[in-house]
């Protein structure tokens, strides 16, 4: 180990020195980035040219000889046994090679002990949800495989069903697991495994978090605020629709898949169809958004390796539309009631939550952490439950569990300084710890211009306009399972090499911005080959946590490819080591930069055509606050703060947000466009979340009644106000890079800055998402209230 | 727009005693330029007709039923969804799709402004987002703000590119180019 002094602040705060505790084999505390040539800089997306001009190859696009294409087979019942299947009519179409019935789902809770469900005395595991795949057939072409399905006879016992959430609740109402269940995966709330209580369709409570004494809390407080809130179902709506090709060969399996984390479904695929992890491979070139829905190998995927196996070749399969509406993940709804004591002073004394979401049939319906951890707080408990209704599987989307939590707390903290007559920011002032969301609050404030806030519903005349605020937090995750290779070829030429994929948020660019800086090139000289798992095992692309994994290894196997080149370099110009440095394409004598040699030359001298290293992440050098498998929590949170302002006529009900200002922190920013992209996106997807979406489900049918993109809405280009993104430099001293993430962060604060901004505007609160025309005529008493 | 993709083509017209059959037939289409002919089964659209037989995969499919836009494609210059149309029913005009844009190697001014801007995330949203803004930029050279709105709200982009796109679309405007 060695002892380095890194910048530590927040620049245009104060930025100082903190020492460390550094592996000796990694690379050197980098400065500020205003001193740095290429991290920092909004350098354009190296993979823009392809985008524009059609070129880039996602995985819809790919073709391989002799490809079939698959369609899955979906239940048109919302709740069924399965008594029989015959597939024997489809087998005999001309045009089809292989049939799979699936047996082993994946992404819903299973039955803890196999009762009904799958695979118990040959029994298929039940359809339990309108849209469940059941069976897949590959054929020539996907209008033989679309005929063919038609042909597959399946006899059904259908079942009593339920699809409310408060229906479900009820102890008479259908179940929908026969037995308790355990479930899989993270989707913000209650955990997916352990033995947690289960009656009907109510899994739970899960009381983690709880400290300190809440009777006592409540019994010091003097003033108490309650609600309840409601949150709705989200769907991810990815532009490239969950899809894959499968290539089973007699020497090994390729996957071509649409994912977020190749090396995670690498794994999966070796696991599920008993092969070697040195014989699966799994590619994503382009990839058409995730936002948390693509975290895994789906059944989907498995069925279709299972058809090309079957059949010898190639298999596409890609879900359209409707497909992906109902069976590709979705953020839980939730019912939050949460109720907070404070000090006169608005010193908090209790927070507590009971709380209630649905996952479908899913585990992991919850409202996160933000309760729990954002402001000061000595007393808190919490109670979280499942409620399980015949719906689709739900999962992460973006910002799990905070994203639902946030729309609630930041809520009742406004309506907490009201009643205590203080400043909403000044209240966050007294309770937020954070030096870092204090500064966002500052910046924010004055970018919005907060004093021009008046007191709610003052506007006269039918549009009344609004200005609120909300606060972000998010868990700074860090995969330290992630690794990256850089290699100098005998030409000069530099190579990134990691199988991290690059899901639209610009990852490749960042690696070439980093290797490049500790190379002295130009991020063009370098070539980024990513995605792929031939090339050692990078992070996943969830989480927000991809740059915080992946640069710090990219920079340290740059710089041990820099200190191989040197010891080769050193002699020839009879010089030490730590004599030279790289810039401007050359290698050059730190002493006297007259004698340098270009990088082309140097690499000449190369014994042999490559020079390599590999590096990892290694724990982040001040220590991480939680060590898990695979990955770890910064000591510190991400964070963001969020001004809405908007517009709300009250004869409509119509509420437009007018202009947003977002101040976000992610350790040090590596290119400031690209992360302005991901705070933006984050944004336009919570001011969607906030007024416009919705999954409907038809309580007699147990259908989707917009399973499309026309009657589920998401904003667009007339949707989009004005948005302001400041970006902190946060300097840590935690790494090579000292990077984080954002994408979840920019996403939480959002849906609560606008309701707060519609109270300031209307003076009346809406606790229930989405804020719809009628839901805003409903709190102005202009239409009667729904049920 | 709406009037250019239903019109029925000349070719449909000349040949009403013929019959089209469920079998694939050939179709002649003039694409990016050149002529092309290919086995098309006539239930086909245009869109499975560029990613399939065509390989053109830049154009992509995101709902099938006219809702996203990311299918764009120009028919004698004008924005049309190609999954709303049969390709029998293009006749002899002329398509250009995202590979017909730039001209060999030099990208054309909105596909700049695009990389520029940064008004690129994920990037299957691109393709149909750039068709409509070129056109845009062809037809009205300074566009406002309200009416680069206007020219692509009916493209969905889940990754939020619109403040860049708004951004890239401004900037080409002014530049005098396209």
């Amino acid at each position: 180990m060695r002892r380095d002094k890194f910048p530590s602040g927040i620049a245009g705060v104060s930025v100082g020195e903190i020492e460390r505790q550094v592996p000796a084999d990694e690379a050197p505390p980098l400065p500020t980035n205003d001193r740095l040539a290429v991290i920092g800089k909004s350098v354009p997306r190296i993979n823009g040219r392809a985008k524009v001009t059609g070129a880039a190859r996602f995985t819809v696009d790919i073709k391989l000889p002799s490809m079939l294409h698959a369609r899955l087979l979906r239940s048109p019942h919302a709740h069924a046994h399965i008594v029989s299947i015959d597939t024997q009519a489809g087998e005999r179409h001309p045009d089809v090679r292989a049939v799979h019935v699936i047996t082993d789902v994946v992404g819903r809770a299973i039955e803890r002990d196999p009762g009904t469900d799958h695979g118990a005395g040959g029994r298929l595991p039940p359809a339990l949800y309108v849209g469940a795949p059941i069976a897949a057939i590959a054929a020539t072409t996907p209008e033989a495989a679309d005929a063919a399905l038609r042909l597959i006879e399946v006899e059904y016992e259908v079942l009593p069903f339920v699809v409310d959430m408060e229906d479900a609740r009820k102890p008479d109402a259908p179940a929908v697991f026969a037995l308790p269940v355990v479930g899989s995966g993270f989707a913000g709330g209650v955990p997916a495994g352990g033995e947690l209580q289960q009656h009907g369709n109510i899994r739970g409570p899960s009381k983690a978090g709880a400290r300190g004494d809440i009777d006592a809390g409540f019994a010091e407080a003097e003033v108490v605020v309650e609600e309840e809130y409601r949150t709705q179902v989200q769907t991810h709506c990815c532009m490239e629709t969950h899809s894959v090709v499968a290539d089973w060969r007699p020497d090994g399996l390729t996957v071509y898949l649409s994912t977020q984390f190749t090396a995670g479904v690498r794994n999966e695929l070796a696991e599920a169809f008993r092969l070697p992890r040195n014989r699966v491979r799994v590619v994503v070139d382009a990839m058409g958004g995730g936002f948390g829905s693509k975290s895994s190998a789906g059944n989907y995927a498995r069925a279709a390796v299972a058809l090309s196996r079957a059949a010898g070749a190639p298999v596409r399969l890609a879900l359209d539309r409707r497909e992906e509406q109902l069976d590709s993940g979705n953020r839980p709804g939730t019912f939050q009631r949460l109720k907070i004591g404070a000090r006169k002073d608005g010193r908090l004394s209790a927070i507590s939550l009971y709380t209630y979401g649905t996952a479908g049939t899913a585990t992991g319906a919850g409202v996160g952490n933000v309760a729990q951890a954002m402001y000061e707080c000595q007393n808190f408990a919490s109670e979280q439950y499942d409620v399980f209704i015949n719906a689709g599987p739900g999962c992460a989307m973006r910002g799990p569990g905070n994203t639902p939590g946030a729309f609630a707390l930041e809520q009742t903290i406004d309506e907490l300084a009201e009643k205590l007559t203080i400043d909403p920011l000044l209240l966050r002032d007294r309770i937020d710890a954070s030096p870092v969301r204090r500064e966002e609050r500052r910046r924010g404030a004055e970018r919005i211009g907060w004093s021009r806030r008046h007191v709610p519903g003052a506007d006269k005349g039918p549009i009344k306009r609004g200005i609120g605020v909300a606060q972000s937090l998010w868990g700074a995750n860090v995969q330290t399972n992630a690794s990256c290779e850089v290699r100098l070829l005998r030409d000069g030429s530099v190579e990134i090499l990691s199988s991290v994929q690059d899901i639209g948020t610009g990852i490749g660019t960042v690696l070439a911005q980093v290797v490049a800086e500790e190379l002295g090139l130009r991020p063009q000289d370098i070539t980024v080959r990513i995605g792929d798992t031939d090339f050692p095992a990078g992070p996943p692309s969830y989480g927000s946590r991809t740059t915080a994994s992946i640069t710090p290894p990219a920079r340290n196997a740059a710089y041990k490819v820099k200190q191989m080149l040197f010891k080769i370099v050193a002699p020839h110009l009879g010089v030490a080591v730590e004599d030279l440095l790289m810039r401007g394409g050359r290698i050059v004598v730190r002493s006297d930069a007259t004698r340098s040699l270009s990088l082309r030359d140097a690499a000449a001298t190369l014994r042999t055509d490559q020079i390599g290293a590999l590096a990892s992440r290694s724990d982040d050098y001040g220590g991480f606050r939680r060590t898990m498998t695979d990955a770890a929590l910064a000591e510190n949170d991400l964070g963001g703060v969020q001004f809405a302002e908007v517009a709300v006529d009250t004869e409509t009900g119509i509420v437009r947000v007018e202009r947003f200002v977002a101040v976000q922190d992610c350790g040090r920013p590596m290119n400031p466009r690209q992360i302005e992209s991901q705070v933006q996106g984050g944004i336009l997807q919570g001011i969607s979340y906030a007024l416009f979406e919705d999954r409907i489900l038809d309580r007699h049918t147990g259908y989707m009644l917009n399973a499309d993109l026309e009657h589920y809405k998401i904003v667009g280009s007339r949707e989009t106000p004005d948005i302001d993104v400041i970006v902190l430099e946060n300097y840590q001293g935690q790494s090579a890079t000292d990077a984080y993430g954002i994408a979840e962060p920019s996403n939480i604060a959002t849906a609560p800055a606008i309701a707060n901004a519609v109270y300031n505007a209307i003076g009346v609160r809406l606790r229930q998402l989405p804020m719809t025309p009628a839901a805003v005529l409903a709190v102005l008493g202009r239409i009667p209230r729904g049920s | 727009m709406l009037e250019a993709s239903l019109a029925v083509s000349p070719v449909i017209a000349e040949t009403k005693t013929a019959t089209i059959g469920s079998d694939a037939g050939p179709l002649t289409l003039k694409i990016n330029g050149t002529v092309r002919t290919i086995a098309v089964a006539p239930h086909s659209t245009l869109a499975e007709v560029l990613r399939g037989p065509l390989d053109l995969t830049g154009t992509k499919i995101g709902c099938d039923r006219g809702a996203c836009s990311a299918c764009t494609v120009w028919l004698d210059g004008i924005p049309v969804a190609s999954c709303m149309m049969l390709a029998i029913d293009v006749g002899d005009r002329s398509v250009t799709t995202i590979e017909g844009l730039s001209d060999g190697d030099k990208l054309h001014p909105v596909q700049a402004a695009f990389i520029e801007h940064d008004a690129v995330q994920c990037g299957f949203c691109t393709p149909g987002l750039v068709m409509s803004c070129a056109s845009v930029l062809a037809q009205n050279p300074h566009p406002t703000l309200d009416e680069v709105k206007a020219a692509t709200s009916g493209h969905l982009c889940r990754c939020g590119t619109y403040p860049h796109v708004f951004a890239a679309m401004l900037a080409a405007a002014t530049t005098g180019k396209g």
